[in-house]
């Protein structure tokens, strides 16, 4: 029963995720293919939500959707984003659409054959507390944790650096 | 071998003597002399002359105590040393068997030839040692004073010590190349000697015609040298004269060689027809005259036949020719010597003619008689042309017409020339009257043995001792009698010039005693092995030079009737006979056939022939192959390098370049495009890697 | 529920990113392309994670390092095209193809 409720749940975040996430690509309205974004990213919280990874679902939230989502937004605006439609499609279109099925074709095609008969059991698997995460990120994952955090610095500098008017 | 050889010369030699061993020193004294005044003559103040005239004595005292040595019973000697090997001579330690010999010696027959050098030293060659020496040095003192101021002295003297050190390298030899080598050396000083005063052009063309005149009778030489080797086997000439005694070779192949080598004694010692040369030769200093065309060079011939009489003597035929062309020879130049103006001429066609009397002695087999006569003429008729120097020297001419009445200006030039006259005749007691009857007696003996041309030798002589005396009455007539004809002020010569002219006088007179007919010792010394040395006979040793001697006085009488009384005037001139006397007076046309016939062809058409060669084929060989190497490199440069190597390299780097130039298209600046590619690429290698 | 279900959806999102990111013009569009992308990582690294049930959960903790990389990334981008705009007044990105031969 439970698994059942699992597989739609599933499956209607599926059908989210990947339609919003060709509107993003196909839309020819910018601020639209942002706002489109965030629906792809909502999904994907949901998802994580739905695979016991509540910690990620709301960092996903707070830093994609609240951070980066709004950035892009301020892009769009810092470099006069034409408001309405327009064609945003530059002319190797064909050639991107068969490059994009070719990967998902080779990929799909490993992953599916790799990974054939495994199962995410939900109902058994153990809901990871946000205690555990903290306790593996600063134990076992500090090292990363500390060159990430000097990444951030200077990404943060270096974004500084760049967009200053000189 | 050679110890055979060496015990059939002894005779009754004994002992190993002290000086002959060193007899190699002298010929090698002159040599370095030579050298030693080109090199530091003229720096010396002597200019030269000391060094010479050093080396010179010191090689005569040599020769004298060697000669001395094999008289005292020492024993001959020969040394060799070899210089090169061709082929394999010597089968064993020997030189293999010789033609026909068993292999006694254990020894495999030899297929080469070996080429060295050695001396030879014998009575023979000691005889020649000290003739050569002792002129040599009287001519080198006389030399002294003669060429005095002369711009050429060093050289002159530089030359003449190489001369005497050729002339006795030759005499040593033991083999033919070794004496042919001294034989070509001898020539090429002879011409350096001519044509000492080669200013003058004829005294220049004088010395190319004696060069290239003997050198006719060279190559004939050469020829003969070869071909005995070739029915020998060996270069060695006490080997071959062995061969010929013992009957190892004769018959047409040895006639042939000797014929053929007997025309380098033709040449060089003035026989007919290659006589052309001597008188013209006069053109040269008189001590050179002296000493190459009196004493020494022209010996050089009468040296080899006597050398190699045994080849002779068994070739037969041979020696018949040998005579035959000796007599010619006598009388055709005594004829000639009748008719000259030229003083040293007279003496020119004098020694010719005494050169056919020394080759004629030979001819009929008279070795003893010939040397002797080589020995006593050396001495008076280097006497004669001393003299005559000294009296060009005082009156600047050579002719005879600007001559006379000498003897009151330069006595002593008289009294030696009058003896060295008296010596040439062959008046008793004086050098030639021993030596010239004892040739006449022999071509007599030989003759009444049946040989037919002794009698010609024996009816020649007699005329020619005849003319002999004749001529040389004439010459001293108009040299020393009568009225002086010439312009200035003669006088007598200097001592350096007079003394030599003495002693040699002095030694006219004694010398004769040494060939005294039964008692003396020359015919012991001087002999071949199987020479019969006859005892005392009345008809010989009386009669014969009892009329020899009333013919030369009958000359005298002659001659003083023709040329100082004036009695007898033969004039020819106008008459019948006029055509004889051009004969004779253009030396019998010789000359002009020669040059007509020999020297124009080759001048003209044949040098025209091999300069056009020269410069058409030769040339256009040189040039051709110039030309041809220049298209070749020229073609290379273009066709290789240019067109096929740089076309390459250049090709390589063109279509690095529009490759490049076609590729770099795909640099679109499209990130988006290099992006698709970068996906594309991926997604293509994780299909490969996942499905191998 | 299978796993491959999850797989293949980010499979498929992934590609759907790299369509973006090849097929866009304005430059921004294209980082949009690029969270897609990322995004797709981090289903898949959430997925495993619930699979596997490691203790140290390092799935999740990559897809949190995965989601700050993002975040510094798009940082950066951002600032790049401000200042390609600032210079160029476009960021149409077929324009900028200066390094072209």
């Amino acid at each position: 029963m439970a698994e059942t409720w699992q597989l739609v749940i599933f499956w209607l975040l599926a059908v989210i995720i990947i339609g919003s996430a060709v509107r993003v690509v196909t839309t020819g309205n910018l601020v639209h293919a942002a706002l489109y974004l965030v629906g792809t990213l909502m999904g994907a919280a949901a998802l994580y939500l739905l695979l016991l990874a509540e910690f990620v679902a709301w960092v996903q939230v707070l830093v994609y959707v609240g951070a980066i989502v709004v950035l892009m937004l301020f892009g769009l605006m810092l470099t006069r984003a034409p408001i309405g439609k327009g064609d945003f499609d530059n002319n190797q279109r064909p050639l991107a659409g068969v490059v994009a099925l070719a990967v998902f074709v080779v990929s799909s095609a490993i992953l599916v054959d790799a990974f054939e008969g495994k199962e995410i059991n939900l109902s058994t698997a153990a809901d990871p507390s946000v205690e555990a995460l903290g306790e593996a990120i600063f134990s076992t994952y500090v090292l990363p944790f500390e060159v990430v955090s000097v990444l951030l610095l200077a990404a943060l500098v270096g974004a500084i650096v760049l967009a200053r008017k000189d | 071998m050679t110890e055979l050889i060496v015990a059939a010369a002894e005779g009754g030699a004994t002992r190993t003597g002290f000086f002959t061993q060193y007899m190699w020193l002298v010929p090698l004294l002159p040599f370095v002399s030579s050298a030693a005044i080109a090199f530091a003559g003229r720096r010396v103040p002597s200019k030269g002359h000391v060094f010479g005239i050093l080396a010179i004595a010191a090689a005569f005292a040599l020769s004298l105590a060697g000669f001395v040595d094999l008289a005292t019973e020492a024993k001959p000697v020969e040394q060799s040393a070899t210089w090169f090997q061709l082929g394999n001579p010597a089968g064993s330690a020997e030189h293999g068997p010789a033609l026909g010999e068993e292999s006694v010696e254990g020894g495999a027959p030899g297929t080469g030839f070996e080429v060295g050098f050695g001396i030879h030293y014998d009575f023979f060659a000691a005889l020649m040692f000290v003739v050569v020496t002792g002129i040599s040095l009287m001519v080198h003192i006389y030399s002294t004073g003669y060429m005095h101021g002369d711009d050429r002295y060093t050289w002159f003297f530089s030359v003449l010590s190489l001369f005497t050190g050729s002339m006795l390298f030759m005499v040593a030899a033991d083999n033919l190349l070794q004496l042919l080598v001294g034989w070509e050396l001898v020539g090429i000083c002879s011409y350096f000697l001519i044509g000492h005063y080669w200013e003058e052009k004829e005294n220049s063309s004088a010395a190319i015609k004696a060069f290239i005149t003997t050198r006719i009778g060279d190559i004939g030489m050469m020829f003969g040298i070869f071909a005995l080797f070739l029915i020998a086997g060996t270069f060695n000439i006490a080997e071959l004269n062995l061969a010929a005694e013992e009957g190892l070779i004769g018959g047409i192949g040895l006639t042939i060689a000797c014929l053929l080598l007997f025309a380098g004694p033709i040449g060089k010692s003035a026989q007919f027809p290659l006589h052309v040369w001597l008188p013209d030769a006069m053109a040269g200093p008189t001590p050179v005259s002296a000493l190459i065309h009196a004493a020494t060079m022209v010996v050089a011939g009468i040296y080899l036949v006597g050398r190699t009489l045994p080849l002779f003597e068994a070739a037969g035929v041979a020696l018949d020719v040998v005579a035959v062309v000796a007599s010619i020879t006598m009388i055709i130049a005594a004829v000639l010597a009748t008719l000259q103006d030229d003083i040293k001429k007279v003496l020119a066609y004098s020694t010719i003619s005494q050169l056919g009397y020394m080759m004629a002695a030979l001819g009929v087999g008279a070795f003893t008689a010939g040397i002797f006569h080589l020995f006593t003429h050396a001495v008076f008729k280097a006497l004669l042309f001393l003299g005559a120097g000294s009296l060009i020297h005082a009156v600047h001419s050579n002719n005879m017409s600007d001559m006379g009445g000498m003897r009151k200006f330069m006595p002593h030039t008289y009294k030696t020339f009058i003896i060295g006259s008296l010596a040439l005749g062959g008046i008793f007691p004086l050098a030639g009257f021993w030596s010239k009857d004892e040739i006449l007696g022999s071509a007599l003996r030989h003759a009444l043995e049946g040989h037919w041309s002794a009698w010609v030798v024996f009816v020649v002589a007699s005329v020619t001792a005849f003319l002999t005396v004749l001529y040389m009455t004439r010459a001293c007539i108009k040299t020393f009698f009568g009225e002086f004809r010439g312009h200035g002020h003669p006088h007598e010569s200097p001592g350096s010039m007079v003394t030599p002219l003495w002693i040699l006088a002095g030694l006219s007179v004694v010398v004769g005693f040494l060939g005294i007919p039964v008692i003396g010792p020359f015919a012991d010394w001087i002999t071949l092995p199987g020479e019969e040395h006859h005892a005392f006979s009345l008809g010989y040793n009386l009669i014969l030079p009892s009329i020899t001697l009333l013919s030369a006085a009958a000359a005298i009488y002659v001659g003083y009737l023709m040329f100082y009384a004036q009695k007898i005037k033969i004039n020819m001139i106008g008459g019948p006979f006029e055509w004889l006397y051009r004969f004779v007076e253009n030396k019998y046309y010789l000359d002009d056939i020669y040059l007509g016939g020999v020297v124009r062809p080759v001048q003209y058409p044949l040098a025209r022939a091999a300069y056009w060669t020269n410069q058409h084929i030769l040339d256009g060989i040189v040039n051709g192959t110039a030309a041809g190497t220049l298209s070749a490199a020229r073609g290379t440069y273009e066709w290789i390098d240019q067109g096929t190597i740089d076309f390459m390299v250049n090709g390589a780097a063109g279509i690095t370049g529009r490759s490049g130039g076609l590729l770099r298209y795909i640099q679109s600046g499209n990130i988006q495009r290099y992006a698709a590619v970068l996906f594309a690429a991926v997604a293509i290698f994780v299909a490969l890697l996942a499905l191998t | 529920m299978p796993v491959t279900y999850i797989l293949v959806l980010s499979a498929l999102l992934f590609s759907i990113g790299v369509y973006g990111v090849l097929a866009r013009a304005n430059a921004v569009l294209i980082l949009l392309s690029i969270e897609l992308m990322l995004n797709s990582v981090n289903i898949n690294l959430v997925a495993f994670s619930a699979m596997l049930q490691e203790s140290g959960i390092p799935g999740q903790v990559f897809a949190l390092f995965v989601i700050t990389v993002a975040a510094a990334e798009v940082g950066i981008g951002l600032a790049i095209v401000i200042l390609i705009f600032r210079n160029r007044s476009s960021v149409d990105v077929d324009e900028m193809s200066l390094m072209k031969w």
